[in-house]
């Protein structure tokens, strides 16, 4: 569905990514992991339009992305969460769902001017979807609530359904888990699974290693903006340089002990 | 009964609707203020609004409204122009590009002596605006401001405002929505501008630079960015001071400096901030309930 | 002729340049627009004039008292408004929207208290001795500003480039979170700043009150619109910028006066800053980068 042919990033004199290419199949959940710094995000970045490839192809559906807007791809159907997440923190929690559905809401001028009734019913069924997606992740008791309010990995959830509510084909999720606790995690485990299930196709970036694995179909790795591996879950456990880059490198955790 | 309003409107008239305009003018720039734009060009907007619609009665001889949707018009086309490529930049070269352009603006208009009277500005505009103009004027800004802001366009204005990438990854066209925040804010300051012209029937094009920019920032931020309210109502406050400030008249520009910077350090959400007034709301409520239960 | 006017423009330039750098100096470090700058400018001429005429100091004691006088000013500004706002982590435009209404109470104070009209240098004062140099006849005063805005600007740089005290500003000006957490005082640096920029733009208040031979109350307010186009022109934050943005003005002022008349004067620097701002936004060397927390 998503498909990175042979993608270059350089920044200034800084070669970020290299020689990328993996294609992300449609309906699975897809994984890249790498150490710190391996370039994930800006993977994400070149896909979503932030930035432009230095070299390669991007495309989505057969279409090309590089050249188009960020807006312009969100509404190919290609939903993103951020790392550090970019909610819209003065808005109550039903508003930030409401705000992704923006390209959806094809009522004009007259309509809201007037507030005719194809503009209400709109409204209306943009805010029971709303409603819909808030329930789904658990936050509908508040929903009328400031998005400032709400805990870390409520923001998290936030950010999710708000993604949902772009009505996506793919969604691309930039550390989904990072910050939670367990509890947290195997709810969004739960929930994810849900979301695959009703046909979406997921392409996660992430470090929890129980979590990737646990989810993931397919895997690919990035290290020092190259793909040194791309295979099943079993594949990328027992392979020797993914095994290599995340030992190897000194200021690294060592994760051995993570992957189960 | 009738006799004391018409003598209070004898004296006032001019004051009441000069409010009335300068709330066009806040509202103006409220709305740009509402997509995150800091666009100082409002002045200069008001000002190509009151010379075109000035220049539209006085040497055309059109009639009253043709000068209006004239004074409208003009500023909005010169928005489009300059919007395409000010609107990429951020924040603070946006409010340095806007406050340039304005400078601009009131350089040309001294320059174009045959046009625009130059320095000396231009005198005789006949006095067609009447109370109804303003009061309608008012209500059908606001009316649309009102139906925008619950629109889907609306929340877009929010959501750039807060995070303008983030936005554009909802699917939300930034430069477009900005550009119809900059230009309808331009349509906006050139109606009061026109409105104000044949108020006055003087202007000059000192009139339009960066004081009276200031001005209408100054009522916006004063009454409150917040909603629709907040900027009628700091128009109001700042059109009434200097009368209700009559001994200190040559200090009046220095009052509003100092209400800049109070408003900024202390309410930075300006007056009539309906978050204040809930968040004081429901500690009353949490004070008369904790009371009530100590009982 | 075209040398005497070259001379014109390197002075001009060069008061442009001291002020644009007392700007540049704030939005590179502390990140913010200082709308107030004109009016410390003003309030540098205006303090000179009155050590001068009420305290009967020679004019080198009285550059040096405007130059004290501006900073301190400038570090009032930065202790009673921008550090309360810094606190807040208040969005950028907002520190901006108060400087503008602190230019405005002074500007409005001054006038108040010494009216709006326009005030000169006891005549005797000010050095009027022409001076021959290189075939051209250059006035004493012209050389004492390009020589002090010179070495002003030279100390600056030398500040910035050669001492540990400019290192940590320009690692502030990258990111002051940063900063902090390598142990670098960064209040107390903002604060420096605050006086050094102020400082800067008193003493171009002065130069520019002694060069035109006068002191009213809305003279920093053209200047400022001025130091807006030289900053952009040069690249917001980039001191080199500054310079040459302040020069690349000056001359261009100059010549059009010469050579297409005085109305025009103002508008020069503005339809320069609106080519730049079309063609390349961030200036001759600004990044194009924002600046991190």
């Amino acid at each position: 569905m998503l498909k990175l042919s042979n993608v270059s990033k350089k920044f200034g004199g800084l070669s970020v990514l290299q020689d990328v290419s993996f294609e992300v199949p449609a309906g699975k959940v897809f994984g890249l992991i790498g150490p710190n710094g391996a370039g994930k995000t800006t993977v994400f970045n070149l896909v979503t339009g932030l930035v432009a490839p230095t070299g390669g192809g991007i495309h989505f559906e057969g279409q090309s992305l590089p050249g188009m807007k960020p807006h312009q791809i969100t509404r190919l159907g290609l939903g993103r969460t951020f790392q550090n997440i970019r909610i819209f923190k003065e808005m109550t929690l039903l508003d930030n769902v409401i705000v992704g559905m923006h390209s959806h809401l094809n009522y004009g001028v007259p309509a809201f001017m007037l507030s005719l009734p194809g503009f209400r019913k709109r409204e209306q069924q943009a805010r029971d979807k709303a409603h819909e997606l808030l329930s789904w992740m658990g936050l509908t008791h508040k929903a009328e609530d400031i998005a400032d309010n709400l805990s870390y990995g409520e923001q998290r959830k936030l950010e999710l359904a708000r993604a949902l509510a772009t009505e996506p084909k793919m969604l691309l999720l930039d550390e989904p888990v990072a910050g939670m606790n367990a509890s947290e995690k195997t709810e969004l485990m739960a929930e994810m699974q849900q979301i695959k299930k009703r046909g979406y196709t997921i392409f996660m970036i992430e470090h929890d290693m129980r979590f990737v694995m646990g989810l993931c179909e397919e895997i690919a790795v990035l290290n020092f903006g190259r793909i040194i591996a791309q295979g099943t879950p079993d594949e990328i456990k027992n392979n020797p340089d993914v095994i290599e880059a995340y030992l190897g490198r000194e200021d690294d955790e060592p994760v051995t002990g993570v992957i189960t | 009964m009738t006799e004391s309003f018409d003598n209070f409107w004898a004296i006032y008239s001019n004051l009441v609707l000069t409010i009335g305009i300068n709330g066009l003018l806040a509202l103006s720039i409220y709305l740009t203020l509402s997509c995150g734009l800091l666009a100082m060009a409002n002045a200069a907007f008001m000002g190509i609004g009151a010379y075109t619609a000035s220049l539209l009665t006085m040497n055309a001889g059109a009639p009253f409204s043709v000068a209006l949707l004239g004074g409208m018009a003009a500023p909005t086309l010169v928005a489009l122009v300059i919007g395409a490529p000010t609107l990429r930049l951020s924040g603070v070269y946006l409010a340095m590009a806007t406050l340039g352009f304005g400078e601009v603006v009131r350089v040309a208009i001294l320059n174009a002596e045959s046009w625009t009277g130059g320095a000396l500005g231009l005198n005789g505009i006949p006095q067609s605006t009447q109370w109804w103009h303003v009061v309608a004027s008012l209500v059908i800004v606001l009316l649309v401001l009102w139906r925008l802001r619950r629109s889907r366009v609306g929340r877009a204005f929010e959501a750039i405002k807060e995070d303008g990438v983030a936005a554009s990854l909802m699917g939300i066209g930034v430069l477009s929505h900005k550009m119809l925040a900059f230009t309808l804010g331009a349509a906006i300051a050139g109606l009061a501008g026109a409105l104000n012209a044949h108020l006055t029937f003087f202007i000059g094009p000192s009139e339009f630079g960066f004081d009276r920019g200031v001005d209408i920032l100054t009522m916006a931020i004063l009454g409150g960015t917040g909603g629709l309210t907040g900027p009628v109502l700091g128009a109001a406050i700042i059109t009434l001071l200097p009368e209700l400030l009559r001994s200190l008249k040559d200090f009046r520009t220095m009052v509003n400096g100092i209400i800049l910077v109070v408003i900024v350090l202390f309410l930075p959400r300006g007056l009539w901030d309906p978050l204040r007034f809930k968040q004081w709301w429901a500690r009353r409520k949490a004070v008369t309930a904790a009371s009530g239960e100590k009982r | 002729m075209l040398e005497q006017q070259l001379v014109n423009a390197l002075s001009l330039g060069s008061v442009y340049a001291l002020f644009a750098l007392g700007f540049t100096l704030i939005f590179g470090v502390l990140g913010v627009i200082n709308l107030s700058h004109g009016a410390v400018f003003m309030l540098g001429a205006y303090a000179a004039l009155q050590a001068v005429v009420k305290l009967h100091l020679p004019l080198w004691a009285a550059l040096i008292a405007a130059l004290l006088f501006s900073g301190v000013v400038g570090m009032l500004i930065d202790v009673l408004v921008l550090r309360p706002l810094r606190k807040r982590n208040a969005p950028h435009l907002i520190p901006m929207i108060a400087t503008i209404g602190i230019g405005i109470f002074f500007n409005n104070a001054v006038q108040g208290i010494f009216s709006a009209d326009n005030q000169r240098f006891p005549s005797d004062l000010l050095p009027d001795q022409q001076v021959y140099f290189a075939g051209v006849q250059v006035s004493v005063l012209e050389i004492a500003i390009i020589v002090l805005s010179f070495a002003l600007m030279g100390a600056l740089f030398f500040i910035m480039n050669r001492t540990q005290i400019g290192r940590a500003l320009r690692a502030i000006a990258e990111s002051p979170k940063a900063a902090a957490l390598l142990g670098i005082n960064v209040e107390g640096l903002f604060l420096l700043t605050s006086f050094t920029a102020a400082a800067l733009g008193g003493v171009a208040g002065v130069l520019i009150a002694l060069y035109s031979n006068a002191v009213f109350p809305l003279m920093g307010q053209p200047i400022l619109h001025k130091g807006i186009a030289v900053i952009i022109l040069g690249g917001m934050g980039d001191i080199r910028g500054a310079l040459v943005g302040a020069m690349f003005l000056g001359f261009a002022e100059v010549l059009s006066v010469a050579y297409i008349g005085s109305t025009m004067r103002d508008a020069v620097g503005f339809g320069l800053l609106f080519l730049v701002l079309l063609l390349r936004p961030q200036g001759l060397f600004g990044k194009v980068l924002e600046r991190k927390a």
